[in-house]
This record gives C-alpha cells, structure tokens and sequence, in this order.
C-alpha cells in the first residue's frame, strides 16, 4: 500500500506538467489559426534588479534569468518558432564591474557546457546555437566555449537559437564594411583591370559579412523591464519589427507576455506584410 | 495680465521694471503659461526672491557698462540671446532644465486614421497633421530643444495613392514658402534628408533654398526627413566610407563606428545628431525604418493619441517620461 501510494506521488508531478504540457498545445493551436511570427528577438533586462529585490548575491539574477530563458525557448519552438535571438551581453557591458563582468563570464561558460550535455534544451530540440558579436573582445575561454557549441551543432536541422555577446550593432555594421573592403580591394595589382561598377560596394556586400546572414529579420522585439530602447540590438534588422516592452523583469518573464505578445503582432500583422511585399 | 503678476509678486517689489535700469532675473514661472510665458519673459522683473530653480547669473544686466558693451553688437542677436536664455526657463511646471532632450524625434504617425474617424478626406487629416507639427516646432523651439527631426515622408510612402502623395508634397512646399520667414526670425536652421531626387522639382528649389536662407540660424535645428530611409541611410554612409577605401584615403583596418557615424544623413547639423527621444504617435509600437543607427541609445515614447491630436499636453507627458528614465549606456547606475 505504502508502495503505491509512494508510486503515486512520484506520478504526481509528472502528471500535472503533463497536464499544463496539454493546455498549453491547446492554446498554441488556437494561436496558430493566425499568422506566427518566424523570430523572436530578446533583451533580457532586469536580471540585477530582481537580484536585489529578492536579496541574492551577484549573479543570482542572472541564473534565474538562465531558467526563465530555456523555459521561454521551449514555448517558443512548441508555437513553431524556428529562430530565437536573445542579448546576452552588449560590449558597452564591459563598462560594467569587472566582478560583475567576470560572474557573467562564468556564469556564460558553465550555461555553454550545460547546452551541449544530453538531455538539455539543444539535444531535445536538435537545435543550432550561433554565437552572434565580436568574440574575439571575449576572453579566451570563453571565446572557445561558444566556438565549440557552435562547432558541435552547426549540423543540427531544427530550431536556430541565436546568442548576441559582445554585441553592438554599430560594431557589427563596422566589421562588415571591414570585412567587404578586404574583400573588394585586398589586392591591389588587380584593381586597374576591373569595371569601377564592380569594384563598388553593393548592399548585398554589406550584408554578407552582417553576424544575422542567413537569419530571417526579427518579427518581433521584447524588451523585458519596461525599459523603452533597443540599446544598439539589431538596429538594422528590427527596421519594421513590432516591438514589445512588457514591465515584468526578465526572469519573471512569463507564457503569458509571450502570448500577449504574439497576440499583438498578429494585430499588426496586416500592416508589416504590405510593407514586406512593397520591397 | 498685470493684476495677475501682481498678485504673484511679492509686495514689496514693483511689478515691473525696464530692463536698462534694474538687476534682473529671469523668473521660471510657476503658473501653467507655456508659449504665453515667454511673453512675461519679455517683460523683467525684479525680484532676486523669486530666482529659485535658476541660477542668478544666467540672465542679468547689472550696470551700464555691460549694458554698453552688450550695445555695440547686433541688437537682433542680443535680442535672440535673451529670448533664447528666459525662454529656456520658462518650462511647464514638471519639466526640468537640466535634463530635457537636446534632440527630438518625431514619427507623425496617424493623419489618416483620424481623418477617417471624423469622415473626412485623407487630406483633412494630413492639413491637421501640419498645424500640430507647426505646435510642436513653436513648443520645441520655446522649451529650448536644440535639435527636432521629424519623419515627413517615408520611402515606403510612395506606395500611396499619388493624390495623397500630391497633397503632401504641397503641404511640404507650403512649409519652405510661407514659414520661412518665420523660421528664419525664430533662428530656425532648416536640414532636409532623405532620397530628394524623388521630390517633384519644385519641392527640392525650395528645400534648397530653405536650407541655404537659414543656414546661419542656430536657436533650433529642425530636420526634416523626405523620402527617408534609415536602412538607406546606413548603407550609402558605408558606401561612402567604401569609396574612401577603395581611393585609398582609408586602410580597412581604420574604419570605425565613428568614421561611418560621421558620413550619414542626420550629420547636416553637426550639433545634436543623434536624437536623445524618439516618440511615435498614434500608439504603433515599431520604429518604420527611421533613424536607425541614430537610435542606438534613444528613448522610445509611443504616445497612443494620434498626430493631429499630439499637443502640448502630449508633449509634456512625452518629456517628463524622458526625464524620469535612468540612461545607463550599458553600465550600471
């Protein structure tokens, strides 16, 4: 009798999340009756604020802010949201305190290795980490810890999860002139026996050497915390994106202000279809 | 008028004074005037009781020799500077001096929704869209905003009915023509950007020689974006930059941010390129491809009222939010 009940009691919590699992496929089928956005672009702000109003330590904020973020991308890729882009840290971050900067840095290679275990978030949904920013301002195990996610599921054929680190969009924008001009002009022997038009940089120069290339732009912006600015994030990507800034803090970033967000670019929907066909 | 200002002055001072005889200071009137206070701004008091938020030598004419040395230049200019000092005091109650935008962004989103709710044509809401732009340049200009640039006409604008899109390049014609006087004897400095090549000829003569008449102005950059668009923007400030590599004026490897910043559209004005806030009426929440570099570090305000209804009411709310918000830059505060 004890067994059982015992055995029943472990069932419990299986159930309920099996329970909730259900409606929440439920409600996901009623959303998808209207249009889905295909990427979903996250600043995750007000992880330190929610540290020091529940009285953590350094990072704690952060490591909620983690489970808030998985548990955020699993909704997003059972809605059929193929790309998620989340900015993890901007380079203007590094003005920050070096403790402050050092605990993220850790706290970002301990999230890293955790991804590419069995059993996680990326092995169940087959998913392809990019590692979008200037990686070489990162320290060097850091910098090999995303190379080697990378690496590891450049392979994978499902949903595409997109991390901004040191980030700017103004930095990314610079490195793809860079990186065109090299291109364009490296050797300088053969520029007399080019056509002037070819030797111009073109739009699609530019974009080639962009970190989102190959990336859809982003539907939809949610910046957590109320806070109303994009802080140098996919500026030239979220040129027509609707954007969201619900008052919640990122780790009490819930189902349901995604779904209120989804809810509202399908209301806008309309509008940024006309001006998507115009181009 | 004069009843009132008594009644707010103490007892003991007069109410009024010219200004050739007295110390003054400019007084920040806590009464609710807003363009109406500048017109007591042109009248001085004394009364060194009521300097309580300014400080008291941003506006005094204390002796005949300052009085005399200030004499030799241009009265206009004088004129202009001392407008400009009181006016930047004279604030709705709520605002602060120290932390107002330098520079204003404007999406004038809304003309035709609310044309269609009073069952009015198309044009009735864009005409009503164009006095409230004219308020809002009078209020940017009173409350000592430096720089304003407002998103008139969009690339994607095109696409609309060409009626529609006659009727506004006439209006814009209508604002070079008939308030550039105006402009010029509020020191109004006018920027036009975007794709002018697109403009009928008649709009880019006159945008030109807006720009040319007031280009010496300095009490309030307006900058107005015809046919803009911010990816455009962008990518011909690359090109540009491109173009220096390819001469070889530039190594590849000597690009920076700063070098591209320097070769887009809203540079015209020198001083306050990138705005501080960004609003948005009508309650649509995305930026529609304007001013997207610039906005890197811009407050956002979406007003839900739309243009034609966006007055000074909407813009104080719109300002006081700006004031309220912590700029962190990526740091912590």
């Amino acid at each position: 009798m004890v067994t059982v009940m015992g055995k029943i009691q472990s069932f419990i919590p299986d159930l309920f999340s099996g329970f909730l699992c259900f409606l929440r496929g439920i409600m996901f089928h009623v959303l998808r009756h209207g249009p889905m956005p295909k990427h979903i672009a996250f600043i995750m702000d007000g992880n330190r604020r929610f540290s020091r109003r529940h009285n953590m330590k350094l990072g704690g904020g952060h490591r909620v802010g983690y489970h808030t973020l998985i548990s955020t991308l699993q909704y997003c890729y059972e809605m059929g949201i193929k790309y998620v882009t989340v900015y993890a840290f901007s380079i203007d971050n590094f003005k920050r305190k070096p403790d402050e900067v050092e605990e993220m840095m850790s706290l970002m290679i301990e999230k890293i290795e955790e991804f590419l275990q069995k059993g996680s978030v990326i092995s169940k949904y087959n998913m392809r980490i990019n590692f979008w920013g200037n990686l070489k301002l990162l320290k060097e195990p850091v910098r090999l810890a995303a190379e080697k996610a990378m690496a590891a599921t450049a392979a994978n054929s499902g949903p595409v999860l997109s991390i901004c680190v040191a980030y700017t969009l103004t930095d990314e924008i610079t490195h793809a002139i860079n990186e065109a001009c090299k291109e364009k002009y490296a050797c300088r022997e053969e520029e007399e026996q080019e056509e002037e038009e070819d030797r111009a940089i073109s739009v699609d120069d530019i974009e080639k050497y962009l970190y989102t290339e190959g990336c859809p732009d982003p539907d939809i912006l949610i910046r957590t915390s109320g806070e109303t600015r994009l802080s140098n994030f996919l500026l030239l990507q979220t040129a027509h994106c609707h954007l969201q800034n619900p008052y919640a803090l990122w780790p009490e970033f819930s189902l349901w202000h995604l779904i209120w967000a989804v809810l509202n670019y399908q209301r806008v929907y309309p509008y940024l279809e006309k001006i998507k066909k115009s181009k | 008028m004069y009843s009132l200002l008594s009644f707010l002055l103490p007892p003991s001072s007069s109410p009024r004074r010219p200004v050739s005889h007295s110390t003054s200071v400019a007084v920040e009137a806590e009464c609710t005037h807003g363009r109406k206070g500048r017109r007591i701004a042109s009248s001085v008091f004394a009364s060194d009781s009521w300097c309580t938020r300014v400080p008291s030598n941003l506006f005094r004419l204390e002796n005949k020799e300052e009085e005399e040395k200030k004499s030799k230049t241009d009265d206009g200019r004088r004129w202009e500077k001392m407008e400009e000092e009181a006016s930047l005091l004279l604030l709705p109650p709520g605002l602060l001096r120290e932390t107002m935008p330098r520079h204003v962004a404007v999406i004038m989103d809304g003309n035709s929704r609310w044309a269609s709710f009073r069952r009015l044509p198309v044009s009735a809401g864009h005409e009503a869209g164009y006095r409230a732009l004219r308020e809002i340049i009078d209020l940017s200009s009173s409350w000592g905003i430096r720089a304003l640039t407002v998103f008139a006409f969009s690339t994607e604008n095109w696409l609309r009915p060409k009626a529609e899109v006659d009727f506004l390049m006439r209006l814009f014609e209508g604002l070079f023509k008939e308030h550039l006087k105006d402009f010029n004897r509020k020191g109004i400095r006018i920027c036009v950007i975007g794709d002018t090549s697109k403009l009928p000829e008649s709009l880019q003569i006159l945008s030109r020689e807006a720009e040319k008449d007031t280009k010496h102005n300095t009490h309030l950059e307006l900058i107005v974006a015809l046919s803009y668009s911010g990816r455009s923007d962008i990518v011909q400030a690359c090109q540009k930059v491109a173009h220096k590599v390819k001469d070889g004026i530039l190594d590849p490897s000597d690009v920076t941010e700063s070098i591209i910043a320097e070769e887009l559209e809203t540079n015209c004005t020198g001083n306050f390129p990138y705005p501080d806030l960004l609003i948005r009426t009508s309650g649509e929440l995305r930026l529609s491809n304007f001013l997207l570099w610039q906005s890197a570090y811009t407050e956002l305000f979406f007003a839900e009222s739309l243009w034609p209804d966006f007055g000074e009411a909407d813009y104080i709310k719109a300002l006081a939010s700006f004031q309220q918000r912590q700029r962190r830059h990526g740091r912590r505060i």
